[in-house]
């Protein structure tokens, strides 16, 4: 379960333009105790409420820079908020783009070290590591550093380590979007494997057909703040489409497959 | 923009909420995902707890007690992962702090001759290079493993104490397999096996905690600044000389011309200073010439000792009662123990008030 109270996040981005960096303006910052000049803030999120409860798995839709990643690592933990706060009731496993958990090993040893870290006995890590490794797929790749993967088979690798273990809340950043669809049709499996498990998942794509499939719920943030955020994810996602000057599609889709009551 | 004006359960489709208090260009959000109590309210209702917020300092030492396999697993890995790039593998293991040895030899043994006082300058010089090579390697490498493992730390969640101490220990399998070479080269120059050799485990079980203590300091200073892991190889440096690793700190402060004998102060310091200190009990443990040649060393009995010398000029040291007692080696133990123990307890909690923080930016 999530709560998000208010959120707000600030990235400090350091070493834009205007300073120069060299060692005798870095000196005297020092000596004056000021921050460095070229620190820009970037108001990331402003101001977001909503609350996720267990079983829920849960789209973030928007475009480019709207701020999908920052409130999935705010959700992890891995940003401080400015202010108001992220309430969980468990720890985040995020997966997002970059492929490598520790490049230079193999993938077999990242699964093994992966499992561990997660804090799977290293019985339970014996039992997982063959049901990991086929999931992902990767085939003889698992024998080679995780450095000579392309990008799909590293984020196929990554889910499988991340959902061989019931997390209280998964967080998935367009990691699947490389994956081929044998590969999407399982992990969508997954992730309603981990909601039954009473799990709560996030999951930003721009694949929207995935949230379709996937999402029970969905948010549409722009700039920051939330546009709209429900359970009727084919209206929203219409709405979003629209917006984004596309056609809608999915209100009729849903009324094609499975008619509302 | 606040979220009183909101007024739908989860799980319930609502319009559009019409007189949101904002007056921003941007319309007011529909969202359905927002219940009509606080949220402050509702999460302690559910016993959510904040995210960001470092645990309790008994959990976390629990959690990373049951990591313990993940640590050496992590350890024994990036070991094996080191030199595969290179086509000795393995052997730069060994090759590395030989090669160290035998440039330092050729500056400090031959060229400027600072082997004064020290009986077998070889071993002495090796052992010496050996173990500072262990905290050397264990500083630089823990400053750095915030920012190497920058991937990990940001997918899964583990009590991040666990990379540095990953560090630690692989620095610690190295100096195992170098602890091989450093025998046999010991044993070439002519020193015997004895059971002192044993008290080489105790010596090197303290230093590694305190490298331990040390690394954790250090892997969040680097966390922080790239600044930690740029200065540090400097600052090791002036440890290794103000060590004595090349040179005798005794010889230099008991002798009569030595260049310390005025200084008794600073000498006391430099051969209390964690560096020095475990390298004397090591050199003590592994060295018979060192023990013998100590300042100030006694036999054990020198009465009965006596008797055992029956040719004039022989060395006295193969009876029992015969073995050098040296003088400051109970108290050298003693800090030891005292820089271990201090460097773990304050590197332990320095590095848990931070734990919420490694990973962002």
């Amino acid at each position: 379960m999530v709560v998000v109270d208010d959120l707000h996040v600030v990235y400090r981005v350091y070493g834009s333009n205007s300073d120069k960096g060299t060692a005798a303006s870095a000196l005297l910052r020092m000596i004056r105790r000021q921050r460095r000049p070229s620190i820009r803030e970037v108001h990331a999120i402003r101001g977001m409420s909503f609350v996720a409860y267990r079983g829920d798995a849960v789209g973030v839709i928007g475009r480019n820079g709207s701020g999908k990643s920052t409130l999935l690592r705010a959700i992890a933990g891995l940003l401080p908020a400015e202010e108001g706060a992220v309430y969980t009731d468990g720890h985040a496993a995020l997966l997002g783009v970059n492929a490598a958990l520790l490049e230079d090993l193999t993938g077999e040893r990242n699964v093994v070290l992966g499992c561990l870290a997660m804090g799977m006995s290293t019985q339970e890590t014996k039992e997982a590591k063959p049901r990991i490794v086929e999931f992902s797929g990767v085939g003889d790749f698992i024998n080679l550093p995780m450095k000579a993967y392309s990008t799909g088979m590293g984020s196929r690798l990554r889910f499988a380590i991340a959902s061989a273990k019931s997390h209280d809340i998964l967080l998935v950043d367009e990691a699947l979007a490389t994956g081929d669809a044998e590969f999407q049709r399982k992990s969508h499996d997954r992730i309603d494997e981990l909601r039954a498990q009473a799990g709560t998942v996030f999951l930003v794509a721009h694949q929207l057909s995935e949230i379709y499939e996937t999402c029970n719920r969905v948010i549409w943030i722009e700039k920051g703040q939330i546009v709209k955020a429900g359970d009727d994810v084919p209206g929203i996602l219409d709405d979003y489409l629209v917006a984004s000057g596309r056609d809608p599609r999915f209100r009729d889709l849903a009324t094609a497959t499975a008619p509302p009551d | 923009m606040t979220k009183q004006g909101r007024v739908s359960a989860p799980g319930q489709l609502s319009g559009p909420v019409t007189g949101g208090d904002s007056a921003t260009a941007m319309a007011e959000p529909e969202n359905t995902l927002l219940p009509a109590e606080p949220l402050r309210d509702l999460a302690s209702r559910y016993g959510l707890k904040q995210t960001a917020v470092r645990p309790p300092l008994r959990g976390y030492a629990a959690e990373l007690w049951q990591r313990r396999h993940f640590i050496s697993g992590f350890a024994t890995a990036r070991n094996v992962a080191m030199y595969t790039e290179a086509r000795l593998g393995q052997l730069w293991q060994v090759l590395t702090p030989l090669l160290n040895a035998g440039v330092y030899y050729l500056i400090f043994g031959l060229l400027l001759g600072t082997n004064r006082g020290v009986p077998n300058y070889v071993s002495f010089l090796v052992t010496g290079i050996f173990v500072f090579n262990f905290t050397q390697r264990a500083f630089i490498t823990s400053s750095q493993v915030i920012r190497d493992t920058l991937p990990l730390i940001r997918a899964l969640y583990f009590p991040r104490a666990c990379l540095p101490l990953g560090y630690v220990l692989i620095e610690l399998q190295q100096l195992i397999l170098s602890f091989a070479v450093l025998f046999v080269i010991v044993l070439i120059s002519g020193e015997p096996i004895t059971l002192y050799w044993l008290l080489i485990i105790p010596a090197l079980i303290l230093q590694t905690v305190f490298n331990v203590g040390c690394g954790l300091i250090l892997a969040r200073w680097g966390s922080g600044f790239d600044d930690v892991s740029q200065l540090l190889p400097f600052i090791v440096r002036t440890w290794l000389y103000v060590s004595g690793v090349l040179f005798s700190l005794q010889a230099l402060t008991l002798t009569l011309h030595g260049k310390l004998s005025h200084h008794h102060h600073l000498a006391y310091l430099l051969q209390i200073n964690p560096a020095a200190v475990y390298i004397t009990l090591i050199r003590n443990a592994l060295l018979r010439s060192e023990r013998d040649a100590a300042p100030g060393a006694q036999p054990y009995n020198a009465a009965k000792c006596h008797l055992y010398q029956v040719f004039p000029g022989q060395k006295p040291t193969y009876s029992a009662y015969c073995h050098p007692v040296l003088p400051g080696i109970p108290e050298l133990w003693l800090w030891g123990v005292g820089w271990a123990v201090v460097a773990v307890v304050i590197g332990f909690l320095f590095f848990w008030r931070a734990e919420a923080r490694y990973g962002r930016g």
